[in-house]
């Protein structure tokens, strides 16, 4: 397939440290996420915006299988991304939809040559300002269960080392999901899908409740949520609860935001 | 996430009573039915904790589910207090160790196999809904996915047991499936600060609106993330003249 040829033009990891030492930095963060309290969102959250930063992409999305035949967002960069992903899933066509039923990986497709492909996502994904798609699955040995999308603006392809460390990075949300337990297959994955999906329902409702108390964007909450969940080493999930009902203001993921200052790690894009 | 499937299995249950009555028996009766269980048992849950059994589709569920409450471990408890499906495919390998007096129970009544799906909307939990079998072994991917869709009728359902206000919101005929965009739910959480509520009721506020206004729920929690529509009290209609 030629759409899996490197190519000399893909963009290397030129600016602020060498490639190498970013990578091992992020398998380590994502190493803790897993050890530490964890929450699925989060960390599919952190591997999405941890995977455009290190291949040079402007915009992810990850979505899961959903076990009633659908797929479903669970984590994307940014609104673009988020919106794309939900065009794909109600048009029925597009290269996580491609991926996910195939298991392929389905790189480096110029979406000006898609037309025919997915007319209609093509020709949204263009109109968002991408010019290049990547899928990748989500494995689990002979099950698909889930796909990695990321979008370029420059057209611009993704080398085979960049695609190895972003299928490494899928297989890594893999074993994320199927974590804390002796691998008991179906069992633990039904619980783990189930519960993620739940888990990210249960922050947009804290974003939302955040939204309203602060007056502030739902974008603006979610980074909120995120960093008090980081400064104090809880699930995002279960700061997300507190603030439904509650129990945790405005006032109070505030004020821990402001005490420990410089404890949190770098953030990779804005989301 | 309840989806179209679930809505469907809602409305083949609806169809056979046209007046509402007894919706969550019917319920689990089909749920029993269609899947390879031997029973079914719905179990409420509100903020406070457990509230009791609302139905089972047969003796051995509602003796299980009893039990359950009465001891306060099982499944069904486990996966309301984590909002994690607890799927068990073995009681007599797993069950013992995680709850003894459960476990007792349920294989003296003859039961090898607990599937417990927690019936939540995000962090809205509403109740549980425990599929019992005879015989050892997991659901299978089809099956699973099928008790799934059972789980978001039951979801449904629950949500509209609780609904306080029932003459503003749409008859049982009517009802549509859970909206899984985004923007839904984060509309569920303003709604719940702007009314001072909690979010189950946000939620069934922004659904019964949506259905007064003939409107998609979406477009309406759109609305509210961008200010144009509040649900502050003294705001009750809309700038442009919709109430």
């Amino acid at each position: 397939m030629t759409e899996h040829e490197s190519d000399s033009t893909g963009t290397g990891g030129t600016a602020r440290m060498p490639r190498e030492q970013r990578l091992a930095e992020v398998f380590v963060e994502l190493a803790d996420t897993l050890v530490e309290e964890f929450d699925v969102v989060e960390f599919l959250q952190t591997l999405t915006e941890r995977s455009i930063e290190l291949v040079d992409t402007d915009a992810a999305g990850l979505m899961l299988d959903d076990q009633r035949g659908n797929l479903q967002v669970v984590a994307y960069t940014d609104e673009s991304a988020r919106l794309l992903e939900l065009f794909e899933l109600q048009k029925e066509e597009g290269p996580c939809m491609e991926c996910f039923a195939t298991g392929r990986v389905i790189a480096n497709v110029d979406l000006a040559d898609a037309t025919s492909r997915w007319p209609l996502f093509a020709e949204a994904a263009r109109e968002t300002g991408f010019s290049v798609s990547h899928a990748l699955p989500l494995r689990l040995r002979g099950q698909i269960v889930g796909a990695l999308n990321l979008f370029t603006v420059a057209r611009v392809r993704l080398t085979d080392d960049h695609l190895a460390v972003v299928q490494g990075l899928a297989d890594i949300a893999t074993i994320g999901l199927l974590h804390e337990r002796a691998i008991r297959d179906q069992v633990v994955l039904a619980e783990q899908l189930q519960t993620a999906l739940h888990s990210r329902i249960v922050i947009e409702q804290a974003k939302g409740v955040l939204s309203a108390q602060a007056g502030v964007t739902v974008a603006e909450a979610f980074r909120l949520l995120r960093t008090y969940a980081r400064r104090t080493g809880q699930a995002l999930t279960l700061v997300a609860e507190a603030v439904v009902v509650r129990r945790l203001d405005v006032a109070g993921l505030h004020a821990a935001v402001r005490v420990s200052p410089g404890s949190e790690r770098s953030q990779g894009r804005p989301g | 996430m309840a989806g179209t499937r679930a809505a469907e299995l809602l409305a083949v249950v609806l169809a056979e009573s046209a007046d509402g009555t007894d919706l969550p028996s019917r319920l689990l009766s089909a749920c029993a039915g269609t899947l390879p269980v031997s029973g079914a048992g719905l179990a409420l849950m509100t903020d406070k904790g457990p509230a009791g059994t609302v139905a089972a589709s047969d003796g051995v569920a509602l003796e299980l589910e009893e039990l359950q409450f009465s001891l306060g471990e099982g499944p069904c408890v486990d996966a309301s207090r984590t909002g994690r499906p607890v799927l068990q495919p073995d009681l007599a390998v797993t069950a013992p160790l995680r709850w003894p007096a459960f476990a007792s129970g349920a294989l003296s009544a003859g039961i090898r196999a607990v599937f417990a799906l927690p019936l939540r909307v995000g962090a809205i939990r509403l109740g549980v809904l425990d599929l019992y079998r005879d015989g050892p072994g997991p659901l299978g991917a089809g099956e699973l996915r099928e008790a799934l869709d059972f789980s978001d009728a039951a979801t449904l359902l629950l949500l509209h047991l609780q609904s306080a206000d029932r003459a503003a919101g749409p008859e049982w005929g009517q009802i549509s499936p859970i909206d899984d965009r985004a923007e839904v739910h984060q509309a569920t959480g303003v709604v719940s600060v702007q009314a001072d509520v909690g979010l189950a009721e946000a939620l069934l506020l922004l659904r019964a609106r949506a259905f007064a206004e003939h409107r998609p729920i979406g477009e309406l929690a759109r609305d509210v993330l961008e200010g144009i529509v509040d649900f502050r009290r003294g705001y009750e209609g809309t700038e442009d003249g919709r109430t």
